[in-house]
């Protein structure tokens, strides 16, 4: 019940598509999609493998309240090694596509090994199959999915696939699925295209039981209540999408900018949600067209955007002048403040190209920021660009670096390499504004100091959806922090950490969590699936998943030595802003975390600690 | 005002519920051919299976239906009809007057000249009683030789492979439901069918059948003598308009009628498979489909109930489900230049689109049930398509999609 | 007066909420492919269009049934099937001009909107308010109305 409880395995290297009984025993302990998902990570490739060889394998999971009523009931997850940070990627999507592979009856899709030819897998219900893709290399994410649903004759075929950025190598491909949502951080699309699979297409009609329907209907139901009575989730994502975050974060001096160089960006209310809302002058039409939901989500923060049609980057290309999805908070900043862009529509062309050749626009706008800092030192010329002036705030040089990237052409070839190896390369390893490997998202760690914990323990590398204690220092959920102080940061990240991995193991979304507590999510997963599934035992499986994930990167070969950040968040003061003259105090942070967790002073779970968790 | 109604399938018994409502004091009499109360011919194929007995086969299922109503159901056969006197004969000898006459008859099926179908073991399957003696026959693991394998052959298909015959199907034309289903439909029905066991000979046709030690042998003019211990014929179905004979009742295919369904003499008027009325394509033709009966039914006695009704034409349309491969044509879809097509052979889906300018005009349909029943809006509502029928053209799947654009816009 | 299920596009979000009401409550799993009503996506425009049965007064479903198995509830005047009664012969799916009534495969019968005996599930899981179950004047009742009217069968009858 509301588990699937089968298993599609794909050998990619055989052609083979098998079905397995769901481990129960695991599914218990780790729940589903990323903690479960994980478990059979770690239970079957070597963690020192290389992300892109054939022994890597690439999970596709959802949550056992995928697909069912529970508000924001459509995440899945896509759990490999990942090809950016080479550390455990569990990357995570909305959208239609993961609630369809729970209708056809499936909990994951494990491949395996690597298919000799391009392949698409096509899943309708119970019969599973690989399919030549040659007619698909070499697409793009969009034509893919049209096309496949042309060919199949089924509008209701829901398709997770990578672009040309997948099948070139870009280091920070994602998967993307109903054309606008990704799974779209630590490389696993570029895991996927090593794979030659370029895409899943799943149509599914059986659909999702849950233990007790009326208890279920009944726990759902007031869940829901309370994020449509909550200012976050019933009034500001709504209207203003995680956009509304612009401004505010600007405000507090953490909006970093310029590669970090500043923390706050004077055109940061010019690329912010109030913008979007705005009326342009040439068609009398605002950049926001509409916000739409993922399946099941009764939040609805998606945005839908379209281009001004005068704008330089669509005005001769009709094929760019529909609605499309919009810019995210994260993707605005990555691709605005931090390279100094205050053109809204040319970041929403970036963001379409993002999601049309599938790759994270936050790792490729970071990247072109550090680019642009090489650029500014003479460190990168006109002669390694292709004639491409990277000055700060060129909106065009980002466009077209955007486009350049997705097909692995020019200067993109180099930025798609990623921050880390891009500055290593020029021999500045330091301006790559990374942990692990991955790019920081939009939460300067000098601003808002417990974001710095955050990112240097998270396991797949910087990333805010680890524990996203934003939510506190700035909006004060559940309870306000100083942002500003490193006092007791320790633990409340540990408690986000703990309990976002619950979240994400359950097949809802963290955004919830702004309106919701565990004491509104257990219910609702204890009246859908078997077992105990208390407040406490939630926590406990997300603690379990945190110390797995940290046990894979160590065996991977990471230790404690990796949990830091970039030497700027740490000697560098913030210039401006409240946060003016601080740097992150992650040195002291970092000792009390370790203990917490119950890890040794260089940051290993001891066995104690793990004999607890059941590891 | 006194009605009389000829016939007691859809189109009659709609005609009087209709005549009841709009004529409350009216006197309605309904005549029916048949040993049972009105019942659907659709419904025989699940009669055939055991999904329902013969009461489920009841066009109306509450008790004591038409007494309530005040329609009076007779038993009877039309013999004759006398204009002049505004009276019907019926074969028993009983005379019927009547002010407003609706004659819904509806049609019988053929019999090819062929020697040998009058002997025992042959039948059609038309009527509750054909349905009964094929019952009685058609027992597990007997021999079948099915001839047709129209629209009606290809309904009981089923029906008889599921009672565990030995089933043979005798085709002349070259391919399956050839009215409904162009050729690549019909040979995609055809490799459907045999996949699951079912002895298909196309271009085939039926020479005599003969008895032979109290079993029956069908001889073909291609493959040889099959044998049988039971022949189901469905070759086709003919109006009946026999009893019109000398009424002055204009007939060319069915009974000639106008856009209100009066027929060429006043005070008669003909609905359902019997009439040839007006075609939404322009143009008169007998559309032997329930819709349209049921329509012809209702629009008829409106007008004889003295409102002034137009009827703007029936749009052909089908469906079936062959063995669980359903099939759908709408409209006209053969001789178009303009279409879209998708063909996926290892799925059994297959949709053909035929556009007539900004319009679409027809449609074709295999394996695919849901929200087919836009395909009639977009037709019938004649809606322009813009931009529509470009992205139809591309994928033919977005029928939906098309409809609710182009009319919820 | 009569009530009926409003449906306001420039509303909805398209996260089919409804579908998943619908059929957890008409088929006791979460299934839209199932559902009764229909969340149409035109991606490229940025709009959504909930799309189910009005119970249109032609019934034109219910006129062609062949075996009296659609049936108009006195209470909502809803047209709903006998599962008892239906026989699985499609005709009402080719009849119906929206194509808002569809072929159950795994029950062999038809399915349509029955507004749930007058408490529509659809209504009440909607988190914007683009589907409501109200007086049956409101706006985009009446165009779906029109356009029941365009299709124009036979019902050209003022009768």
């Amino acid at each position: 019940m509301s588990w699937a409880k089968r298993i599609l395995r794909v050998n990619l290297t055989k052609g083979t598509c098998q079905e397995e009984p769901l481990n129960m025993d695991w599914a218990q302990k780790y729940l589903g999609q990323r903690g479960l998902a994980t478990k059979y990570l770690c239970e079957e490739i070597d963690p020192r493998v290389d992300p892109l060889s054939p022994d890597n394998k690439l999970i596709i999971a959802t949550g056992p309240l995928t697909g069912t009523a529970a508000s924001t009931g459509g995440r899945w997850s896509v759990i490999t090694k990942g090809a950016l940070t080479g550390a455990i990627a569990c990357s995570n999507s909305g959208g239609f596509f993961g609630a369809e592979l729970k209708f056809a009856g499936w909990d994951m899709i494990i491949f395996e090994g690597k298919s000799p030819k391009p392949v698409y897998l096509l899943v309708q219900d119970d019969v599973a199959q690989l399919v030549d893709a040659s007619g698909y290399w070499g697409r793009t994410v969009w034509e893919t999915e049209k096309g496949l649903k042309a060919e199949h004759q089924d509008p209701q075929l829901r398709v997770a696939s990578i672009g040309q950025a997948g099948e070139v190598g870009v280091k920070f491909a994602g998967i993307v699925n109903d054309l606008h949502r990704a799974a779209g951080r630590s490389g696993v699309g570029t895991v996927m295209g090593s794979k030659n699979l370029k895409a899943v297409a799943v149509r599914g009609t059986k659909g999702v039981q849950v233990r007790d329907p009326i208890a279920f209907m009944k726990a759902t139901s007031e869940a829901k209540a309370v994020l449509a009575e909550n200012a976050v989730t019933g009034e500001g994502l709504p209207a203003m999408g995680t956009q509304v975050l612009m401004n505010v974060i600007n405000e507090c001096g953490a909006l970093p900018t310029r590669n970090h160089k500043d923390v706050q960006f004077a055109g940061a209310s010019d690329i912010s949600a109030e913008a979007m809302h705005e009326t342009r002058r040439s068609d009398g039409k605002a950049n926001l067209t509409r916000n739409g939901a993922c399946f099941g989500c009764t939040i609805g923060c998606g945005r839908i955007s379209t281009i001004d049609p005068t704008h330089y980057t669509v005005k001769d290309r009709k094929q760019y002048q529909m609605a499309s999805g919009g810019l995210e908070y994260e993707a605005a900043w990555a691709l605005g403040a931090a390279n100094g862009v205050n053109d809204l529509d040319a970041l929403t062309f970036a963001n379409f190209i993002c999601n049309e050749q599938g790759f994270d626009p936050i790792s490729f706008g970071a990247t072109v920021g550090a680019a642009m800092e090489l650029y500014e030192m003479g460190v990168i010329t006109t002669k390694d660009t292709g004639g491409l002036e990277l000055t700060w705030g060129n909106a065009e040089t980002l466009t077209t670096l955007a486009e350049l990237t997705g097909r692995g052409e020019g200067f993109g070839a180099e930025i798609g390499l990623g921050s880390k190896l891009l500055t290593e390369k020029y021999g500045h390893p330091d301006l790559s504004m990374s942990v692990k490997g991955q790019e920081f998202p939009a939460y300067d760690a000098r601003g808002i100091q417990g974001m710095g914990l955050t990112y240097a323990t998270s396991n797949r590398g910087a990333c805010h959806l680890r524990g996203y204690t934003v939510a506190s220092e700035v909006l004060g959920i559940p309870e306000k922090t100083d942002p500003l102080s490193s006092d007791g940061k320790a633990g409340l990240v540990i408690a986000f950490q703990d309990a976002t991995g619950a979240v994400d193991s359950a097949g809802i979304c963290v955004f919830t969590t702004f309106a919701w507590s565990m004491d509104n999510i257990a219910p609702q997963i204890a009246a859908a699936c078997e077992g105990d599934w208390s407040v406490e035992k939630l926590l406990e499986v997300g603690e379990r998943i945190w110390n797995l994930e940290r046990k894979f990167n160590m065996d991977a070969g990471f230790t404690g030595k990796d949990d830091t950040l970039p030497k700027r968040l740490l000697k560098d003061a913030a210039k401006t802003g409240p946060a003016e003259g601080k740097v992150n105090e992650l040195g002291k942070m970092l000792p009390e975390y370790y203990a917490l967790r119950g890890w040794t002073p260089d940051g290993v779970p001891t066995n104690d600690t793990l004999g607890r968790l059941v590891l | 005002m006194k009605y009389v109604i000829l016939g007691a399938g859809p189109a009659g018994v709609v005609a009087a519920e209709t005549l009841r409502k709009a004529d409350p004091s009216g006197q309605v009499i309904l005549v029916g051919g048949e040993d049972a109360p009105p019942y659907s011919r659709m419904a025989i194929p699940y009669l055939l299976t055991g999904k329902i007995t013969e009461d489920g086969t009841y066009l109306r299922k509450a008790d004591e239906y038409y007494d309530r109503l005040g329609i009076l159901y007779k038993r009877g056969r039309a013999a004759q009809v006398d204009p002049q006197k505004s009276t019907v004969v019926l074969e028993d000898g009983q005379s019927l007057d009547y002010d407003k006459l609706l004659v819904a008859t509806g049609a019988t099926p053929v019999t090819p000249p062929v020697p040998g179908l009058d002997l025992k073991g042959v039948h059609h399957c038309w009527t509750l009683e054909d349905a009964r003696a094929i019952a009685a026959l058609a027992q597990a693991g007997s021999n079948v030789v099915l001839m047709g394998a129209g629209f009606i052959g290809c309904i009981i298909l089923e029906s008889l492979v599921e009672r565990g015959v030995n089933l043979t199907v005798v085709e002349a034309e070259d391919r399956m439901i050839s009215r409904m289903m162009d050729e690549t439909g019909g040979d995609m029905l055809k490799r459907w069918v045999e996949a699951q066991g079912v002895y298909l000979l196309t271009s085939t046709k039926v020479t005599s059948v003969s008895e032979i030690g109290g079993s029956l042998s069908v001889s073909t003019d291609k493959a040889g003598h099959l044998p049988a211990d039971l022949v189901v014929v469905s070759v086709g179905v003919k109006p009946n308009t026999d009893f019109l004979k000398g009424s002055g009742v204009a007939i060319d295919v069915g009974i000639e009628v106008d856009d209100r369904l009066q027929t060429s003499v006043p005070n008669i008027y003909a609905a359902g498979d019997v009439a040839q009325g007006p075609d939404f394509g322009g143009g008169f033709h007998v559309h032997a489909v329930q819709p349209t009966s049921v329509e012809h039914g209702r629009i008829a006695a409106l007008n004889m109930a003295g409102a002034d009704a137009k009827y703007r034409g029936s749009l052909i349309m089908n469906v079936l489900d062959t063995m669980g491969l359903v099939s759908a044509s709408f409209g006209h879809w053969m001789g178009e230049d303009d279409v879209a097509v998708m063909l996926d052979q290892d799925d059994h889906r297959y949709t053909k689109l035929a556009f007539h300018g900004d319009h679409l005009v027809g449609a074709l349909m295999l394996g695919r049930t849901d929200q087919i029943g836009v395909l009639r809006g977009l037709i019938q509502t004649r809606v322009r398509l813009g931009a529509w029928k470009d992205k139809l053209k591309k994928d033919p799947s977005l029928i939906a999609q098309a409809y609710v654009a182009c009319t919820q816009g | 007066m009569e009530k009926a299920l409003v449906l306001d596009a420039g509303k909805c979000t398209g996260c089919e909420q409804c579908e998943v009401a619908c059929s957890m409550v008409n088929e006791g799993v979460s299934n839209p492919a199932k559902s009764r009503i229909k969340v149409f996506n035109f991606h490229d425009e940025g709009r959504f269009v909930p799309y189910t049965c009005t119970q249109c007064d032609d019934a034109w479903c219910m006129q062609a049934c062949p075996v009296d198995a659609i049936s108009v509830a006195p209470l909502t005047g809803a047209k709903v099937i006998s599962n008892a009664l239906c026989v699985g012969c499609k005709v009402c799916t080719i009849a119906c001009p929206f194509g808002t009534v569809n072929y159950n495969p795994s029950s062999g019968k038809v399915i349509k909107c029955d507004l749930c005996g007058g408490d529509p599930a659809c209504a009440k899981a909607c988190p914007t308010g683009a589907i409501t179950y109200t007086d049956a004047a409101a706006t985009g009742y009446a165009k779906m109305k029109a356009w029941a009217q365009a299709t124009d069968a036979g019902a050209q009858a003022s009768a």
